[in-house]
């Protein structure tokens, strides 16, 4: 914790001054946000309580993300045309549809062409890894394509089929070297499921929106609102450098 | 010893056979249709000028380049596009390379353990102990726990060795195995590799040490243009080559 306030502590004097700065300025009401009055505390436990949903969707998301990116990165790498066009046709057009579109078209459209309906968390889940998926399966395929043909070879020359080759060569270390815009897609994807609300998850977002249609204070909550995102993401990258440090010790390259 | 060897493989078929083999990069072809065989037992070593098709030639025999033409045999299974009987040939197939190609990720004792297990199918213990053994075979079991990034060049190499031999392979193939070692980490490599010959490994070797040549090697390959130029007893290609070309090539390469 130490080290992340040192290294964020030019954006902590920034922000703690804006903050400062902002109420001195009479307009502004921060008593429906402030952790001194009694109405401000209920309020902030409000608008905190949207951060478990934030972080069960993002990170839900991302895991499902990652496994569909690999599985589409894979055929990318294949010798076959057939799997090489799969893979162009399903990264052209997943990244060619805005999320906030997606968001909309899973929760309202998929239940009727499925039959069933989708929970608002799951259409969540569902628009936000399929967007992102197109994105990891390029890193991954970049990953993977950035290791050294010697270790095929090598591994070729062990017997070792496809899978094994996979498992315990090529993805461990492409692993590694993807952790750096792996780690961006999850800051991606908390900023990005915002966007949910709109379908009405109760996460970050919508709790502001809610809370400003009862308090009409927009500046002060939305203000809240920017800052809870920022100590979140600031969080999250530390905690992705922290275990990239992690990894690199173990081998060191 | 070499008597018995010899009889005992004149009725069994040859380990490798390449019959007529051609390959092709693109317009370009690489080799043209060389044929050569090794017994068990039979230590052939294979030099030529740089780009004669030696590296081609080699990987040939456990597919890591596909021959567009001819027959590649080896343990009487002709390799094409079979993938399961590919697998299994490599499995017997043990391959050094130039850059050594250990897995970086892994430490030295997961680097030979992973091939035992994963295609010999041995449990963890069977496979740490063989490894151990080959560890000490090269003489850094001191040396398992690192990481390959923590080992010199000779060292990695030496790794390398036991990596391929903890599969416990018919033949061994080294493709330049010092080319890319320090001056001074050459003689540790060959030395592990000498003693690997003594004990009656079958060795196809492409290297430009003549001195390990002149001490290992029963069959002298020279290669030149894509093709085999000559096949002589080292006795003879050492003293008076054939061709021509083998003779230019020996001069420039014992020059210095
Ligand atoms: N993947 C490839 N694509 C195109 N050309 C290739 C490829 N691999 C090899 N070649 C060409 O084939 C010829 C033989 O290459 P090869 O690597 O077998 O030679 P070599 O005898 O091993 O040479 P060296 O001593 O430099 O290792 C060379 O002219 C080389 O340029
Ligand atoms: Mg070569």
């Amino acid at each position: 914790m130490n080290s992340v306030i040192r290294q964020y502590r030019l954006w902590i004097v920034l922000l703690s001054s804006g903050f400062l700065v902002s109420c001195g300025n009479s307009n502004l009401q921060w008593y429906v946000v402030s952790p001194m009055t009694e109405t401000g505390r209920t309020n902030l436990m409000f608008l905190a309580g949207g951060l478990k949903y934030t972080l069960l969707l993002s990170i839900t998301a991302i895991v499902v993300s990652v496994v569909v990116g690999l599985l589409v990165a894979l055929p990318g790498l294949s010798s076959n045309p057939l799997w090489r066009a799969f893979n162009r046709v399903y990264v052209e057009v997943v990244r060619a549809v805005p999320i906030l579109v997606l968001i909309l078209w899973v929760y309202y459209g998929l239940p009727i062409v499925m039959g069933i309906a989708v929970s608002v968390f799951w259409a969540g889940v569902i628009a936000l890894a399929l967007s992102d998926s197109a994105f990891e399966a390029e890193i991954f395929r970049a990953g993977i394509q950035s290791i050294d043909r010697g270790q095929l070879e090598a591994s070729d020359s062990l017997g070792l089929g496809y899978i094994d080759r996979m498992r315990f060569v090529v993805l461990p270390q492409a692993i590694r070297r993807v952790l750096p815009p792996l780690g961006n897609q999850l800051v991606y994807m908390l900023k990005m499921s915002s966007l949910v609300s709109v379908i009405g998850m109760e996460e970050l977002t919508r709790r502001a929106n809610e809370l400003v249609t009862s308090q009409y204070r927009p500046l002060e909550i939305y203000t809240v609102l920017v800052l809870e995102y920022l100590i979140l993401i600031l969080v999250v990258s530390a905690g992705v450098r922290w275990f990239e440090r992690r990894l690199e010790r173990k081998d060191l390259r | 010893m070499m008597n018995s060897e010899k009889v005992n493989n004149e009725d069994s078929q040859p380990i490798i056979e390449l019959v007529g083999i051609s390959r092709f990069f693109g317009k370009f072809q690489a080799l043209h249709e060389v044929s050569l065989s090794v017994n068990a037992g039979q230590r052939m070593v294979i030099c030529g000028p740089s780009g004669s098709g030696k590296s081609t030639l080699i990987r040939c025999v456990n597919q890591l380049e596909k021959h567009d033409a001819g027959k590649v045999i080896v343990n009487g299974i002709e390799l094409g596009r079979n993938k399961k009987k590919l697998r299994e040939v490599r499995a017997d197939v043990g391959m050094v390379f130039q850059q050594f190609n250990l897995f970086p990720h892994l430490s030295v004792l997961d680097n030979l353990t992973l091939g035992p297990m994963r295609s010999r199918k041995l449990s963890k213990q069977t496979a740490t102990d063989l490894a151990m053994r080959y560890l000490e075979r090269v003489r850094i079991p001191e040396q398992a726990d690192k990481y390959p990034s923590q080992l010199s060049g000779g060292q990695q190499q030496r790794v390398a060795i036991a990596r391929s031999l903890c599969m416990e392979p018919k033949v061994m193939l080294f493709d330049e195995p010092t080319s890319a070692l320090d001056p001074e980490m050459i003689s540790e490599v060959l030395d592990v590799m000498v003693e690997l010959a003594s004990t009656g490994m079958t060795m196809m070797v492409v290297t430009h040490e003549m001195g390990f040549a002149r001490k290992v090697a029963d069959t002298m390959v020279f290669m030149d243009g894509g093709r085999i130029v000559e096949t002589s007893p080292p006795e003879k290609f050492f003293t008076a080559p054939e061709s021509e070309r083998g003779r230019l090539f020996l001069q420039q390469i014992l020059q210095h």
